[in-house]
């Protein structure tokens, strides 16, 4: 088990590293930097005083390992834009990332547990199909549009919630739900296809036998059981949604990391850009980790792979 | 399905924090924009939002009147030419900053000087490049330096160049100013979210004297929101009391919405097309002045004008903004919509078969696509490289754009030496470079007689259109949306003016 977590985390970090290096040229490969700092109406001589300052007449090879040797030691560095720590205005900003994450995760699976569930005992009936229904739509429709779908029944004609910020907990109801119900199908879908599996298990048949309470069988002994790869699927859903995050968080002005990453696109701000890369792509990573390892520990023949 | 009523009745519990709608009753103004400046010491960012800010929390030594483009004293009473490079200022009495800091010579000598050093690194150089120093005569009196001689000193000591307090400024720098703005203007900063919002509170202190009348309402609040649709949405819910650049497809249909109001009007941004003169330009084509003159004669502007911009914009004769100082058609050949005339001047100079080339744009794309489908009309098949601004700009000094669909906006600086200098007078961004009109440019912008400038420009400008070097089109329209009973006058330089605003 120890040598198959070593091999995974080895794995793990030379993915984050690829993600790093990828994403460092293609940041310069759109577009000269120094032009973007200097802004409209630049002359020619602001712009090279502005590629000097900022160290970007340098070999690009340089340049990222320069970058590399200084965050791997802690330091982000200062915004171009913001002209602050990066590090700081990622304290800030990851807060508000991190709610909208977990209450988007705790709303998916408090969704598609029980659908879930009652898909599995009720199949092909009404039930099954209506949340079959519910999973493809969730899937299908773009959640940006779902957004703005969920901005005009709520906000506009009912007039309950607002529509952008993150002042109160209100504003932090649509972007939940929009984030959410996006990600509940996959679990709904699984919870439906381990119960039905469980279900047909000759524990079960002894635990009824047993005479106990259809509620019993179906919460304590199957559910339990169905659940166990639901948690791998939550911890990589939930490195999707810190990521996925900056659409939601874009559309709905909401002063997170998403919303961070898409300023500093924007303004080619790309110190803040890489360091809110490096760790999604990080935080993708480890829970993707988390996710296999704990996999590998329910099911020792997941270690040989 | 007990979960759904749950959520169903925190959903109408939420409804006790949505924001009251009306903002009359508090005599406020919600302020929706999309971008976000970088420091909102007007130094130091240069988004439109930062200069719009700027006016608000800052005032500057002279100012303009936007309906009649005169000249008046704000911070300065009066002001003097000593010379062709110096400029003398008599200072107000009994301002106060918005911290109680006492305003006089030293504010202004300061400020000066800080920013007019390059290794203080403001952002747009040449609102300051142009000061040499600053010097104080007595309390009450400051005498400035010019590098060089340039006549439009007194427009940008009226817009980007800002005064601030000296003690302040000293101590907290520019980074300090972001967190903790202190001006003297009609409103003060209460708050400033890095990245949210801003919020302003009315000055009660504001000097009587100055030409920007005493501030109504009681609280403006700066909100950054990137997405257009959330504006809308957000005016449509009453979460936002006025947005502006709304697209003209999406200001008509909310024309329909009975608690919104919507207003258009011109912007200083003129739209144009550069055509590539330059001896190894990527289209020899365009060094023929007949096919030049084709394109001119190929485009309909009227029609442009009418279906793509919008209510309240006109055709432009020259690449200037007509309410600029020196900015004058009266010398300039204009260009009738002719295909025929067009594709006859094509075939004299040699192209009776067509011919094919780039164009460039970074914005305003369906104008783009229009132009593209005149051209191909009268066989020049273009093809449309459409990228980010800086992106676009690169290409163009690197001499690698035939043609380039341009939009300027002059940072709002009511002079012709704001705008078309940039494109003709031989910079960088001059793509034909002929010497003659930079010549008449060069005087146009160093002259201090006004007589002699308007003369120089009207002449650069007769040129340009006789040489058909680069295609004038029209000024872009901005629609402004704000919530009925807003009370407000739209200017061509972009500036929502809140000071003067008020609920009815």
């Amino acid at each position: 088990m120890l040598g198959y977590a070593l091999k995974r985390l080895g794995l793990a970090l030379l993915v984050a590293l690829a993600v790093s290096a990828a994403s460092f040229v293609l940041l310069r490969l759109s577009g000269d930097v120094a032009l973007a700092i200097a802004g409209e109406g630049a002359r020619a001589e602001d712009i090279d005083l502005v590629r000097k300052t900022y160290g970007l007449d340098r070999p690009l090879l340089i340049q990222y390992g320069d970058w590399l040797f200084r965050t791997l030691s802690g330091d982000f560095g200062q915004s171009l834009y913001f002209k602050t720590g990066v590090t700081g205005l990622i304290r800030e900003k990851i807060g508000v990332t991190l709610v909208l994450a977990f209450a988007s995760l705790a709303l998916a699976l408090a969704m598609a547990i029980p659908l879930g569930v009652l898909a599995a005992l009720f199949p092909n009936t009404w039930i099954d199909r209506l949340s079959l229904a519910l999973a493809v739509a969730g899937q299908a429709l773009p959640n940006f549009f779902f957004a703005l779908v969920l901005v005009m029944i709520f906000s506009i004609k009912l007039r309950w919630l607002p529509v952008s910020g993150s002042d109160t907990w209100a504003h932090f109801v649509l972007p939940t739900l929009s984030l959410g119900l996006y990600i509940t199908p996959p679990f709904m879908r699984l919870i439906r296809a381990g119960m039905i599996e469980v279900l047909a298990a000759d524990y079960i048949r002894t635990a009824r036998a047993k005479g106990l309470s259809p509620r019993s069988v179906v919460l304590k002994h199957a559910l339990r059981n169905a659940l166990v790869p639901v948690v791998a699927l939550a911890a990589v859903q939930l490195g999707f949604l810190l990521g996925g995050s900056i659409v939601i968080e874009t559309i709905f002005a909401l002063d997170g990391l998403g919303y961070l990453a898409y300023q500093s696109i924007t303004h080619k701000d790309f110190p803040v850009t890489q360091a809110v890369l490096l760790i999604l792509s990080v935080a993708y990573v480890l829970l993707t980790l988390c996710a296999d390892l704990v996999n590998a520990w329910i099911d020792p023949r997941l270690r040989v792979a | 399905m007990r979960l759904v009523t749950l959520a169903t009745l925190a959903l109408a519990a939420s409804a006790s924090f949505t924001p009251v709608l009306a903002q009359k009753a508090q005599n406020a103004v919600r302020f929706g924009y999309d971008q976000v400046p970088e420091n909102i010491d007007p130094y130091f960012n240069n988004v439109r939002i930062g200069v719009i800010l700027g006016q608000h929390v800052w005032d500057t030594l002279i100012y303009r009147d936007p309906n009649t483009n005169e000249y008046k004293g704000q911070l300065a009473k009066a002001w003097k030419w000593v010379d062709d490079k110096t400029l003398e200022f008599s200072l107000r009495e009994g301002v106060k900053f918005h911290n109680g800091e006492e305003f006089d010579a030293d504010d202004v000598v300061y400020t000066l000087n800080f920013v007019s050093k390059p290794e203080n690194k403001v952002v747009t150089q040449t609102n300051v490049n142009w000061i040499d120093t600053a010097e104080k005569i007595d309390k009450y009196t400051v005498r400035l330096k010019l590098k060089r001689t340039f006549p439009a000193a007194i427009e940008y000591l009226a817009g980007p160049v800002v005064i601030h307090p000296n003690e302040y400024y000293a101590k907290v720098g520019p980074a300090g100013m972001n967190t903790a703005a202190i001006g003297s203007g009609p409103y003060k900063v209460v708050e400033h979210v890095v990245g949210k919002s801003v919020r302003l509170q009315r000055n009660p202190d504001y000097f009587r004297d100055s030409p920007k009348p005493q501030p109504k309402l009681e609280r403006i609040e700066v909100r950054f929101i990137p997405d257009r649709q959330t504006q809308m949405a957000e005016m449509l819910a009453g979460g936002l009391d006025f947005i502006m650049n709304v697209p003209p497809d999406q200001a008509d249909q909310l024309k329909a919405v009975p608690h919104l109001a919507v207003t258009s009007g011109e912007t200083m941004r003129i739209v144009f097309l550069n055509l590539n003169t330059l001896p190894d330009g990527p289209a020899p084509a365009l060094r023929d002045i007949r096919v030049r003159q084709a394109i001119q004669h190929a485009i309909d502007r009227p029609t442009m004008v009418k279906q793509l911009v919008g209510e309240g914009a006109r055709v432009l004769n020259v690449i200037c903004y007509p309410s600029q100082f020196g900015c004058s058609d009266e010398k300039a050949k204009t260009f009738d919509y002719n295909p025929a005339r067009a594709k006859q001047l094509l075939a004299e100079a040699g192209f009776a078969n067509g011919l094919e080339m780039d164009l460039y744009a970074y914005r305003e794309r369906p104008q783009s696509e229009a132009m593209i489908n005149y051209l191909r009309a009268v066989g020049i098949k273009v093809n449309l490289r459409f990228m980010q601004y800086a992106a676009m700009r690169e290409q163009v000094r690197g001499n690698k754009a035939a043609m380039a669909h341009q939009t300027w906006g002059s940072f709002s600086v009511n002079d012709t030496s704001a705008s078309t200098p940039v494109y003709f007078g031989g910079g960088p961004d001059d793509i034909n470079k002929d010497p003659q009109v930079i010549e008449l440019l060069k005087k146009g912008d160093n002259s201090v007689d006004p007589a002699v400038r308007k003369a120089a420009y009207a002449d650069a400008l007769g040129l340009i259109a006789e040489r058909a070097m680069g295609v004038p089109l029209y000024a872009l329209v901005t629609f402004y949306v704000s919530g009925k009973g807003l009370d407000y006058k739209t200017y061509a330089d972009e500036i929502p003016r809140f000071w003067e605003m008020s609920w009815k």
